[in-house]
């Protein structure tokens, strides 16, 4: 049993998912209430799970994967936020009739598959991580059938994700034949080894596009606003948060344990990607309408700035990329849940933005939460969404790269403008019809709690989240 | 030398119906160049010494195949009857094939024979079926991802019926105990219609 300790938050998830399974099964459409609480209590046991043996046993199965600190930290951020996501579906599907249980079991085995992406410390393991992860993803991207959009966006989705598999695939088997080993270890003492040869060099650029791809990163980021309008909206809050973390981290501990020494190969591809995710996030919100799009390119422009803690490298970029995907988190999933709530008086969900028009009138508190995240998301300093990406910046410009961080900074100011667009909409422009008044109280306390955590209140949490984060990098050199 | 010539042929044998199956303007045709493709990469894993992964990809890729065969038919409008007219005309191509096909299966069966020349290192096959080395590797050192691609596939198949078993409103289906029930009152309706006044239904 000791041998499994380290393992206990997979076991506890893929276990009580597995027995939930039969409970749907017995219940059928009753139980989805009971499947979805269970679920959650499910993700909040195996968040607990994480403290002992967990975050410090080391390398678990011969190296296969790793329990260390890192890992544990983005499973603690990542736990939580798939919770909020089952609890948000809650409300949400009962009102067209279409919800199952299989939704919250979906989603802990999605969890499953991202826990194992970010303690992946082998290349099979990494595969088997992502496409779990991923194959419950394509599920729950077209799991309302009756919603034509949301059946594009999951084929979308799945026949894009498949290609992207197959490259990254292409790219493991080319590492894999170039070093005869599939350890991160082994790879960075073969790449270790001189410079890179060509082989191995093609095999590193098809990993990372594989990769890119998940997290959704420019030039792959193609299906991201597409996918993410058509899902249901507890589903895009859910792909929005949780499991861009894990691809994120996962490329984290790719870059620097398996490619350390090859980081003057793979910089020059993240600093391009940063860049890239961070001009064309804020450049293609420009024209958009559909509030769920927009928020996908904010995904995208976030993610560019995640990257740029990346290109750093060393322990202050690991540290900085942890920092900023846990407060991304926080406002992505405020933000998410605010979207879940703009409701039509007859409950039918609305999207656009021109639906917010006039809503610090109707519905002051909703459009002053919206603002924050919103103020948030865009780095504006007084919220925490600005310490973050100070962070960024500044282990970019420690590392002697002093452009990147000039660029990175220019790009927020571009991004600014459809952030503020949104607050000008609710703030300046006459009220349309108000929204129906949600009677939601556990989603209306989320709310609540991301505002004041992005909220200036949340400096109050550098000190400790600042420490927790350096440890955590710390556990990749 | 046995071994040599029987990598190369394989290694040919793959790789051109491997582009044949991309550059083939009929699905059909495509289908049936990735078979042979398939087969050809079994051959180099029995050079490698695996005799039973060139089992398994024989048995798993070709029963794939089949699965995409069938896709390749309901999805595409192919038109059978104009594929099959040539059947004397391409015989001789046919033989030639199913001819390569055989000498390539004696070349394997004789380089395998001879040993497992080209994967540098002996492989551990000579004392041990690998059938056997893959299960205890299976169950001990890749025991954690070999349980997740479990998961996987229950991902897979309760994915599959969550999207398509699911009750809909618009569908027809037949009601056996209604039918059955039916009596002639209710289905037959007895009029008589008075001259030159039409019908009330």
């Amino acid at each position: 049993m000791g041998r499994f300790a380290p393992l206990l938050p997979e076991l506890i998830l893929s276990i009580g998912g597995t027995i939930l399974m039969l409970v749907a099964a017995f219940t059928g459409r009753r139980g989805s209430g009971l499947t979805s609480w269970l679920s959650v209590a499910l993700l909040i046991a195996a968040t607990f799970a994480l403290m002992g043996a967990p975050s410090h046993a080391g390398p678990v199965f011969d190296g296969l994967i790793a329990a260390d600190l890192f890992a544990s930290f983005g499973k603690a951020i990542m736990f939580p936020a798939a919770a909020i996501a089952i609890i948000a579906a809650h409300g949400w599907f009962e009102h067209d009739h279409e919800h199952s249980s299989e939704y919250a079991v979906l989603i802990v085995f999605s969890a499953v598959g991202m826990s194992v992406m970010v303690s992946a410390t082998s290349l099979v393991s990494l595969y088997v991580g992502l496409e779990l992860q991923s194959l419950a993803a394509y599920v729950l991207a077209s799991y309302r059938r009756s919603d034509e959009r949301s059946a594009e966006a999951g084929l979308k989705y799945f026949v894009l994700g498949a290609l992207a598999s197959g490259i990254l695939l292409y790219g493991i088997s080319l590492l894999y034949g170039f070093t005869g080993t599939m350890n991160f270890t082994g790879l960075a003492s073969a790449f270790g080894r001189g410079a890179p040869s060509l082989g191995l060099l093609f095999g590193l650029v098809f990993l990372l596009a594989g990769l890119a791809f998940k997290a959704s990163v420019v030039p792959f980021h193609m299906w991201t606003p597409d996918v993410y309008e058509g899902a249901p909206t507890p589903v895009t809050a859910f792909f929005a948060s949780a499991p861009k973390v894990a691809a994120v981290l996962l490329a984290t501990r790719v870059c620097i344990e398996a490619l350390g020494p090859a980081t003057e190969a793979w910089r020059q591809i993240v600093i391009f990607a940063a860049l890239a995710s961070i001009f064309l996030g804020a450049v293609g919100a420009f024209g958009q309408t559909n509030i769920k799009r927009l928020l996908a390119y904010s995904s995208i422009n976030n993610v560019g700035f995640a990257l740029i803690g990346l290109a750093a490298a060393g322990p202050q970029g690991a540290s900085s990329v942890l920092f900023y995907m846990a407060v991304y988190i926080v406002m992505t999933l405020g933000a998410f849940l605010c979207v879940l709530w703009m409701r039509r008086p007859d409950g039918e969900p609305v999207e656009t933005i021109a639906s917010l028009s006039g809503l610090s009138q109707t519905r002051p508190a909703f459009a002053a939460a919206i603002a924050i995240f919103m103020f948030s998301l865009a780095g504006i300093p007084p919220l925490f969404g600005f310490w973050p990406k100070l962070l960024v910046f500044n282990a970019a410009v420690a590392s002697g790269y002093v452009a990147l961080a000039v660029a990175g900074i220019v790009g927020t100011v571009v991004g600014a403008y459809y952030y503020l667009k949104i607050v000008k909409v609710m703030y300046m422009d006459d009220p349309v019809e108000p929204f129906e008044r949600a009677r939601e109280p556990i989603q209306g306390f989320l709310i609540l709690l991301a505002a004041v955590i992005v909220s200036p209140l949340g400096y109050l949490l550098i000190g400790p989240l600042g420490a927790l984060t350096d440890r955590a990098a710390g556990a990749l050199f | 030398m046995i071994a040599s010539i029987a990598f190369y042929l394989f290694a040919t044998l793959t790789i051109a119906p491997a582009l044949a199956v991309i550059f083939a303007r009929n699905p059909v045709h495509s289908v049936l160049w990735l078979i042979v493709a398939f087969f050809n990469s079994a051959g180099l894993m029995l050079l490698l010494g695996a005799e039973f992964i060139a089992m398994l990809v024989v048995i798993v890729y070709v029963g794939a195949v089949a699965v995409l065969f069938l896709f390749v038919v309901m999805m595409l409008d192919i038109d059978f009857a104009s594929l099959r007219s040539g059947f004397t005309r391409n015989l001789p191509f046919g033989i030639i094939i199913a001819l390569v096909l055989l000498a390539e299966i004696i070349i394997a069966v004789s380089a395998w024979q001879a040993g497992p020349a080209l994967s540098g290192h002996n492989v551990a096959a000579t004392t041990q079926p690998n059938i056997v080395a893959l299960g205890q590797l299976l169950y001990s050192r890749y025991l954690f991802p070999f349980e997740i691609a479990g998961l996987i596939l229950l991902v897979a198949m309760v994915g599959a019926i969550v999207l398509t078993h699911r009750r809909r409103h618009d569908t027809r289906p037949q009601k056996v105990w209604k039918q059955v029930a039916r009596r002639p009152d209710e289905a037959v309706k007895v009029l008589d219609p008075g001259v030159g006044e039409g019908m009330k239904l």
